[in-house]
């Protein structure tokens, strides 16, 4: 899916845990999150710990959008 | 004397349970676990299943180092004469595991390996390192996968000649066998043209390499300016999945209007995927959809807006002509709408 986002001309980030599968689909910006079930958050914090934690995860995808890239590239947060 | 076989099943084969148990850490057991028995059946004791590894996807997937390290000390300690995994069909945390462990026992301890699982499985792009049967895409295709990779996994542990990826059945690994055609290529040629003229199916001997990679689109220059757009194959939808997206295998994808939504709340929206554990998404699905930091960032003049739509669909054993087609679709209603870049979530 994100190769037909990035073919359509829109610069695409995939946030996802399993990076590897992510190249091998062909996302060009990676950005690696927290687990499976919830990659954006992480149920063992507190509510404002976890919405911290998703904020930087977001930041740094957007990030990713910002910063010109020439092959696959991961976004190590 | 029969050769002695170390087997890698995951949560699910070995009965521990579905996407609830998948966080479980890796376990060695005695003997045959559920599919070892068809393994064990095929050899007729000429080769026997004597441990079997069960460890649960997720935690493949998130702790790979530890899992492999673990699973090796094991399998070094059996000294197996031949290590099997799977076969995992078209599950993509399995297949990934399966690839990558088999990987690991044979360039590390030069033990030889077999998997199988479907060939769009993403453990599938490790063929040309890892032997691979190929598969049906759901376990029902066991009865004849069993069969076929108990043959090659005997074949190799008794040292005979491994045929070509036709004859064999095994993922063209990109290795040339040389073998005799029963006809002349003219002949073949000729064949493949009349079913070719006819509408029917033939395979071609010489397949054109694939290559689809798409090359990264310039950087967003103003974020602050930028419409971006959430998409996610997490499943995540309103409440009661009202498109009725299904839980895996999606044959659509969702557009759901978030304009004024300001988090994603446990009483609006839910996920419908079936290939992860639930329980996390429902209770917060910004945990899969990141509505509530997008929309701080949209008021804080960081970014400049939140696409009014988010795409959804459910990437759990769904086609890859299937999700190729949802994508190219909304990608294009996102470039009508004027959005400048995506976040794609996965789970």
């Amino acid at each position: 899916m994100v190769k037909e986002i990035e073919r359509a001309g829109i610069p695409v980030v995939h946030m996802c845990t399993v990076t590897p599968i992510s190249m091998t689909v062909g996302a060009n910006r990676i950005v690696p999150t927290i687990a499976i079930p919830h990659p954006l958050g992480n149920p063992a914090l507190s509510h404002d710990e976890e919405k911290a934690l998703r904020r930087k995860l977001v930041e740094r995808a957007l990030e990713a959008l910002t910063t010109e890239v020439e092959d696959q590239t991961i976004f190590e947060v | 004397m029969s050769y002695k076989v170390v087997h890698y099943i995951n949560q699910f084969f070995a009965n521990i349970g579905g996407e609830e148990m998948a966080h479980v850490a890796p376990e060695l057991r005695e003997g045959i676990v559920g599919p070892g028995l068809a393994f064990n059946q095929a050899w007729k004791g000429e080769a026997e299943i004597v441990k079997t590894v069960v460890c649960g996807d997720s935690y493949f997937a998130e702790h790979e180092a530890d899992a492999k390290a673990q699973i090796l000390d094991w399998v070094k300690a059996e000294k197996p004469d031949f290590f099997l995994a799977g076969p995992a069909f078209n599950a993509g945390r399995y297949g990934y595991a399966c690839a990558t462990i088999c990987a690991a026992v044979q360039d590390e301890l030069g033990i030889p390996v077999l998997t199988g699982m479907y060939e769009e499985n993403p453990g599938a792009d490790l063929k040309n390192k890892v032997l691979m049967v190929a598969t049906a895409n759901s376990a029902a295709g066991m009865r004849k996968a069993a069969p076929a990779m108990a043959k090659l996994a005997l074949k190799m542990m008794k040292g005979e000649k491994i045929g070509a990826s036709c004859e064999e059945g095994y993922m063209p690994n990109g290795i040339r066998k040389n073998f005799f055609e029963k006809k002349v290529g003219a002949e073949r040629a000729v064949d493949m043209l009349v079913a070719k003229l006819n509408g029917k199916p033939f395979t071609t001997e010489y397949p054109m390499p694939s290559f689809d990679r798409v090359a990264p689109n310039p950087a967003v220059k103003d974020l602050s300016k930028a419409t971006i757009a959430l998409c996610t194959s997490g499943g995540i939808v309103p409440k009661g999945n009202p498109d009725h997206i299904e839980s895996s295998s999606a044959s659509h994808y969702g557009e759901y209007n978030i304009a004024g939504v300001e988090a994603l709340t446990s009483e609006g929206y839910e996920t419908a995927h079936g290939g992860y554990d639930p329980v996390y998404a429902n209770a917060d699905p910004n945990r899969v959809l990141p509505v509530d930091v997008l929309r701080d960032m949209e008021r804080e003049g960081k970014i400049g807006k939140l696409h009014d739509f988010f795409y959804t669909t459910v990437g759990n054993g769904t086609s890859v002509a299937n999700a190729k087609s949802f994508a190219a679709e909304y990608a294009q209603k996102l470039l009508q709408a004027g959005v400048h870049a995506v976040i794609m979530t996965s789970t």
